[in-house]
């Protein structure tokens, strides 16, 4: 059958099981739209680039899926960078399709031209220009697979507009073949073994656990290692779903704004088993405290993360999922040596529950202002088990990651690694459209919100009931934070100065506006959200310089938390 | 502490800046890099001499390995292997000077490939430290222009690299 690269793209995208893309269309991927009104793919037309990127990431994230998004050359292209980056940072699968200047206008500075290849080279794990309309079935493949597998991400394929229109036999390849790309699945048992032997000889044992138990979909294993050992478990912003927060062995999240018995864990634990996560800085605080006396097990598929930042004693590379399995299965063999090594690590659970008791997660209520920590403890509260959560970046991210109990995997949606203002909005678009029967919650600063707050458009458009809270400071309140701790509170440039009513906002779209100003109206405000069909902003009128506690600062280790401002 | 890598890559458009970006933007040194097919037209083979601890050692060999046109990452340090690279020597040759640069040039095995009534050309073949050797010794009669082309290296005894 012989078709054109446009029709090849779309029918590749079809056998990959692409049901949903998302885009805006432009000069250099005309073609692509004219045969998309002829194809089964849902388009998803948002009224940003950067956001049709975030939703195709919110949609994989939500579903573990390979997200898909296009736009045009040149600024549509270049307006998918940060989107293309928050994937690459939080190792996101993730297909984004860029029209580029036929071929032959390629370096010539032609009208929206702009070399996205080699801008986007650093934050892709591969990326590709078709020159050839023959190689463009081989390439599609070879870019979803290498977006799904191993450590996750983002790849690019850039496609001149005379690519698209050129014709060739179409035949999607059955296989791919690179020879440079063979990720290591397996996890080596002698390794594995020996991680068996230290977890059952360890007095003071902590899981440790990142995005890749998200990625793996390893939340059950997960639960039977730590159950079975009776370790406790503490979770970046990345692995955080995919624990149960109100389970007994669940210390929350660790790092900068982590609990204080999570850091004193994991700087008190002798073994320290880190679960596909990758050390960041917002985890470990100063590396030279970080752990000090644990010896370090590190479980990751990407070889470059075991010891980048700190010293491990036994590395093991694989996928987290089979990793586990393999752990458990081996746990069965040493019936007695786990009830041995249960009863010696009840003195540690005692050491953590004393912490837990003295210093808890917690805030100090008030009856005349909205405390924003209330609107996300009533938010968990009223929201369904399975609702999906999403965030943009700052205090209000902080805040959902400390007081929402999550408590089901692929159900908290934020942007870990790169930190991206202006994520959580289009992901939730993205997540409801993957998902359109669930509850989807966008919770959001009024900072933030303002950095793509144009998507209302799409979610009401497409009928997408995202329900929006922001937690409004009038401030952007993390680095107002830092600027009250660290710098005299001197408030450069953090005062949003003008007062914006989000809820008239919400109705010049066509959207559902509520508004709370005082603590006794915050749950009305979210039940009538939940029960209002369609997308609806929640205003909250929160006390204007709560600060996110406690806190590692910048630069300290673990255990010289500051535990109230 | 320095160190040799072999580096064997698709044979493709860009693959040169993904390995030089890498370096860059994780901020790994280079001290020398050189390119050329292999037998195998559609594969490159790249030597690159770089330097840092072993913990950024350990990073550069990985972050390349992960690269998805890198098959194959050799680091030669510790291991048995030839290193050489070319020179060519623009150097001031006055009458009293002739002589001696065409002695010092055959003590290391050199040619003269080009010569003018004021300058010779030396082309030199060998281990880095030989290169720096034969410049130390011409230094004082005026080197005009250098180019050094940065070692290659291959591994001693019949072990290689299959299909290149």
């Amino acid at each position: 059958m012989k078709l054109t690269g446009s029709k090849i793209l779309l029918e590749s995208l079809l056998l990959e099981g692409v049901e949903t893309i998302f885009g805006y269309p432009g000069g250099t991927v005309i073609n692509i739209y004219d045969d998309l009104m002829d194809s089964s793919i849902k388009h998803i037309l948002t009224r940003h680039e950067q956001a049709a990127v975030h939703a195709a990431d919110g949609y994989a994230r939500a579903t573990g899926k390979v997200g898909v998004a296009l736009a045009t050359s040149g600024p549509g292209a270049t307006n998918t960078i940060t989107g293309i980056a928050t994937a690459y940072m939080d190792s996101i699968p993730m297909v984004v399709i860029t029209g580029q200047v036929p071929t032959g206008l390629i370096g010539n500075d032609a009208f929206q031209e702009a070399d996205l290849i080699g801008i986007t080279r650093p934050i892709t794990k591969h990326n590709y220009l078709v020159k050839d309309v023959k190689d463009l079935a081989r390439i599609i493949k070879q870019a979803f697979y290498i977006a799904r597998t191993g450590r996750p991400g983002p790849v690019v394929i850039d496609l001149p507009k005379d690519v698209q229109m050129a014709i060739t036999e179409f035949e999607y390849p059955e296989k791919v073949e690179l020879r440079g790309y063979k990720p290591t699945f397996g996890g080596n048992v002698r390794m594995i073994e020996k991680a068996v032997k230290m977890m059952l000889a360890a007095k003071k044992p902590v899981l440790y656990v990142g995005g890749g138990a998200t990625l793996t979909d390893a939340h059950a294993e997960l639960m039977a290692l730590a159950e079975t050992l009776q370790m406790p478990v503490t979770t970046t912003l990345m692995g955080m779903a995919s624990f149960p927060k109100r389970h007994p062995l669940s210390l929350g999240m660790l790092g900068m704004h982590g609990t204080y018995y999570a850091n004193m864990a994991v700087t008190n634990s002798d073994v320290l088993i880190a679960l596909g996560a990758r050390f960041d800085d917002r985890v470990t605080g100063k590396i030279s405290t970080f752990a000090p006396h644990a010896k370090i097990i590190h479980v990751d598929v990407d070889p470059t993360s075991i010891k980048k930042n700190v010293r491990v004693d036994l590395p093991i590379v694989g996928d987290l999922r089979d990793v586990l399995k393999k752990m458990n299965k081996k746990l069965a063999e040493h019936k007695d040596e786990v009830v041995q090594e249960n009863e010696a690590i009840k003195p540690w659970l005692k050491e953590i529950a004393a912490w837990r008791k003295d210093h808890p997660m917690s805030y100090k209520h008030s009856k005349t202002e909205i405390k924003p920590q209330f609107v996300i403890e009533k938010l968990r509260e009223l929201s369904n088990d399975d609702a999906i959560v999403t965030t943009e970046v700052g205090q209000h991210q902080m805040w959902t990651a400390q007081f929402f109990d999550f408590t089901q995997p692929r159900t908290f949606l934020s942007s870990g690694g790169l930190g991206t203002m202006g994520y959580g909005l289009p992901a939730a678009l993205g997540a409801q459209a993957a998902f359109p029967e669930r509850q989807v919650i966008d919770v959001s600063g009024d900072g933030s919100f303002q950095m793509n707050s144009q998507e209302l458009a799409t979610l009401v458009q497409y009928r997408l009931p995202v329900k929006i809270v922001i937690l409004n400071n009038n401030f952007l309140g993390m680095v107002r934070q830092w600027q009250q701790l660290f710098f005299d509170k001197r408030y450069s440039q953090t005062c949003m100065e003008l007062p914006i009513d989000f809820t008239k906002l919400a109705e010049a779209y066509g959207a559902t506006g509520l508004r709370a100003t005082k603590p006794e109206e915050v749950e009305a405000v979210i039940k009538k959200a939940f029960e209002t069909p369609g997308p609806v902003i929640m205003e909250f009128k929160v006390s204007r310089e709560e600060n996110v506690m406690p806190m590692v600062p910048a630069g300290a280790g673990l255990n010289e938390m500051v535990l109230a401002s | 502490m320095r160190h040799t890598i072999s580096i064997l890559v698709e044979n493709e458009f860009g693959v040169l800046t993904r390995i030089a970006g890498l370096f860059s933007g994780r901020g790994f040194n280079i001290e020398s890099l050189s390119v050329a097919p292999t037998l195998d037209p559609t594969l490159s083979r790249m030597t690159i001499v770089t330097s840092g601890d072993d913990r950024i050692i350990e990073q550069v060999n990985k972050q390349l390995n992960k690269l998805i046109d890198t098959i194959k990452v050799i680091d030669f340090t510790g291991e048995d292997f030839i290193e050489r690279e070319m020179a060519l020597i623009k150097v001031t040759a006055e009458e009293t000077t002739r002589a001696e640069i065409l002695r010092i040039c055959d003590i290391f095995r050199g040619k003269i490939v080009d010569v003018t009534p004021k300058c010779y050309t030396v082309e030199v073949t060998g281990s880095p430290v030989k290169v720096n050797a034969i410049l130390d010794l011409l230094r004082p009669m005026g080197i005009k222009e250098l180019v050094r082309s940065g070692p290659v290296v291959l591994g001693r005894g019949p072990k290689g690299w299959k299909g290149n």
